[in-house]
């Protein structure tokens, strides 16, 4: 009972008719401002949550009792099964990995002068609609490295390491020439010293031939040498295969290999606009001639991030760049809270930077970290928008997630009220721990 | 010791040599690289879409929105202004400033009594009531959405806005409640008790000195509540037909996600960029309700 109470009604049983009015006056207004709320509740989440439940042992949208085969159903259809394993993963991967994110940027912010403007940065996401989050990485994953961002920027890395051939697209014009562009080719038939090579290559759009070629050499012998030509082994209209043509163009800057009878390589040497090449001062023996894979190597074509193995991946990249800055935000909010005392005892006892984290940060974050962690389980079994806009519908059997599953198998079309029902309350009993977390810590407080 | 000077007001002055703080910079370099690299990480994704609502609606398979960065010709505003042609388009953002304004000032009405009425009222089962209301925080609105859509067709409002902005409020209501109820638990009890003395009302205390008090959290919750509500796809997916937020309609367009680009990314850039102007200008509440309503 309250100081108010005292005041309003004198104490004892002095009039107890007036008290009890006075009280029943006291819980009638009560009662009027918690109506709004009570009704809101009550219609929209109470009453439905107990139809919900009924309506998960019934078939369809029917009144007939099927006891608990939405249930079996849940477990054993294909689309849902694939919902479940997919939520696993999120859930095993995304609340850490938020966390662990969020208290790296929390702790270097605390280093920078800059944080400010950090901070602002990393938590704008969280102001966006995940669906809308979902579009912008729907343009940023894009297969085609010229139109999506992310595989351009792999590609440009790859092409760093393994840069594209002049060649990529070519093939041997003749059985002369065998292997692939994988593994290059070489000429079939072995040189000796003094011999004339003809690699013949077709398959080469015009735009990819060197701007500097000109009309292929047929190759002159060389005394102690072995001689050869690279060409484009075509001219409008076909042209005879294996034979340097008139109107068919050499291949500069091919790169050529001379191998030795045991497969090593001897030497190599760049092809000239014509498109021959010569090796000079080689010893008696027998040699292939041959151009290496590199020349065929296609620039990186980009990985399909949007697919059907990499969907889950691409959303859940998406999605961190969603919730890191709630993350960082709330731990960097604990961090402050720390006495600054605390550390600087850590410090001049004469841990390191990172004793002092593992040992004195971390565990006086524990609650904050916790709290986090568990705010990200919840919103991880919830994850719907992002599905929808970042997975083609090619896709979305492979992005399944409980919710969307739940929303797909109600509404989507199949309209069976009794299965979604089911996996609604799947969902519901997945988030029954944090609700008694959620009352016993509020118990603890009261 | 170092506290002991600084409690002093004079903290201990070291004099650093030049080399110590060029240690001290170079030491700071690599969070500096990191962290801007992570910045732009973060900064990239947002203007990329930006660039793409820029471009010509042919240029999309084809070119890169990072052209426009070399090329700064091909931008142009010509998608902004079909998109404000599309009546379709212009009328699901009011569609939007309707569901949002309702569902932020309903739900916070109510709570808002609800949360005067945990805080400062007598009542017989009071903290069973509210612990039902935070058990009610974490309920998936899956477990609302069959139910409530039969209820809706019964009672004839299906697909309307205002079918949205009471299912908006109630699924508010339990985050609201807690929060106000927290705030208002900790306005000093003097100042109701004068008011009581005075013989005010409850109701007038409420309203003259309860709402005024609680700004501060009322604000945040605002700001929650619309962002929230502006940017849900899975209620109106649900009870709305013609009755469509511009989430809706941007995902009625993402079945042909390349050849419908030219309306996707200005509308998407749209649906995202009136949130943004919200959280920029009221950071400081969204930061201080975030932080009241998970660390708590």
């Amino acid at each position: 009972m309250n100081g108010a109470s005292v005041t309003a009604e004198p104490p004892g049983r002095a009039a107890p008719p007036v008290a009890r009015a006075g009280r029943l006056r006291k819980h009638a207004v009560a009662a009027a401002f918690l109506a709004p709320a009570v009704f809101f509740l009550g219609v929209w989440i109470i009453y439905p949550l107990a139809d919900t439940v009924r309506r998960s042992f019934l078939y369809r949208d029917t009144n007939r009792w099927i006891g608990l085969h939405n249930y079996k159903e849940l477990f054993t259809l294909g689309t849902i099964v694939t919902a479940i394993k997919n939520n696993a993963i999120w859930i095993g991967v995304v609340p850490a990995l938020v966390t662990a994110i969020g208290l790296i940027f929390a702790v270097l912010t605390e280093r920078i002068r800059w944080s400010v403007a950090f901070k602002t940065v990393v938590f704008m996401p969280m102001a966006i609609s995940l669906f809308a989050a979902g579009v912008i990485w729907r343009v940023m994953d894009q297969e085609d490295p010229h139109v999506g961002a992310l595989n351009a920027g792999i590609g440009a890395i790859h092409d760093a390491f393994s840069p594209p051939g002049p060649l990529p697209d070519a093939a041997a014009s003749t059985s002369n020439l065998t292997g692939s562009p994988q593994r290059g080719f070489v000429l079939h038939k072995p040189l000796h010293p003094g011999g004339v090579g003809l690699l013949g290559l077709t398959g080469i759009a015009t735009s990819e031939v060197p701007s500097t070629a000109v009309q292929a050499a047929s190759p002159k012998p060389v005394a102690n040498g072995i001689a050869g030509v690279v060409w484009r082994d075509f001219k409008p209209g076909g042209g005879k295969a294996g034979q340097v043509e008139q109107g068919e163009l050499g291949l500069p800057g091919v790169t050529v290999q001379l191998e030795n009878a045991t497969g090593r390589k001897v030497e190599s040497v760049k092809t000239d606009d014509n498109g021959t090449f010569s090796f000079v001062g080689v010893q008696g023996g027998e040699y292939r001639v041959a151009i290496g894979p590199k020349t065929f190597a296609k620039p990186f074509g980009g990985v399909a991030w949007l697919g059907p193995k990499l969907i889950t991946p691409a959303l859940i990249v998406a999605y961190i760049w969603v919730w890191a800055g709630f993350a960082m935000v709330v731990i960097a909010a604990g961090l402050a809270a720390i006495p600054r005392e605390v550390l600087e005892a850590g410090r001049t006892d004469g841990g390191t930077e990172w004793q002092v984290f593992r040992r004195v940060t971390v565990p006086l974050l524990a609650p904050v970290l916790s709290v986090v962690f568990i705010t990200m389980l919840i919103n991880v079994l919830k994850v719907f928008d992002i599905v929808l806009s970042v997975a083609p519908g090619s896709s979305q059997d492979d992005a399944n997630v409980i919710a969307l599953a739940m929303w797909r198998t109600s509404f989507g079309g199949v309209n069976d009220y009794g299965l979604g029902a089911a996996i609604a309350v799947f969902l519901f009993l997945l988030v029954i721990p944090v609700l008694a977390l959620n009352v016993r810590r509020f118990r603890r407080e009261v | 010791m170092t506290t002991a000077a600084a409690e002093l007001g004079q903290p201990p002055v070291v004099e650093e040599s030049v080399a110590v703080k060029i240690g001290r910079v170079v030491a700071k370099t690599p969070v500096h690289i990191f962290l801007v690299a992570v910045g732009l990480l973060w900064l990239v994704p947002t203007l990329g879409l930006f660039f793409t609502s820029l471009l010509p609606a042919a240029n999309f398979g084809s070119t890169g929105w990072w052209k426009i960065l070399s090329k700064p010709s091909v931008a142009t505003w010509q998608n902004y202004h079909e998109i404000f042609r599309n009546s379709s388009i212009t009328h699901s953002l009011t569609t939007t400033l309707q569901i949002a304004i309702g569902g932020t000032v309903l739900p916070i009405l109510v709570a808002a009594l609800a949360g005067y009425a945990f805080a400062w009222l007598d009542f017989p089962g009071r903290d069973w009531i509210f612990l039902i209301v935070i058990a009610l925080l974490v309920v998936p609105l899956q477990m609302a959405l069959i139910p409530i859509f039969s209820l809706y067709n019964h009672v004839g409002i299906f697909d309307t806005v205002l079918s949205l902005v009471l299912f908006h409020t109630a699924f508010g209501l339990p985050f609201a409640i807690f929060l106000l109820r927290n705030f208002f638990i900790g306005i000093p009890k003097d100042i109701l008790e004068s008011a009581r003395i005075d013989g005010a009302s409850e109701f007038r205390i409420f309203l003259r000195l309860i709402l005024p008090l609680g700004l501060p959290a009322i604000a945040s919750l605002a700001i929650f509540q619309f962002l929230w509500t502006w940017n849900d796809l899975i209620v109106a997916l649900t009870f709305g037909r013609n009755t469509q937020p511009i989430t809706v309609a941007i995902f009625s367009q993402l079945t042909e996600f390349g050849s419908n680009i030219d309306i996707i990314a200005p509308a998407a850039f749209i649906s995202l960029a009136i949130p943004l102007v919200v959280f920029f200008a009221f950071q400081r509440y969204f930061v201080q309700g975030l932080l009241a309503g998970s660390v708590k």
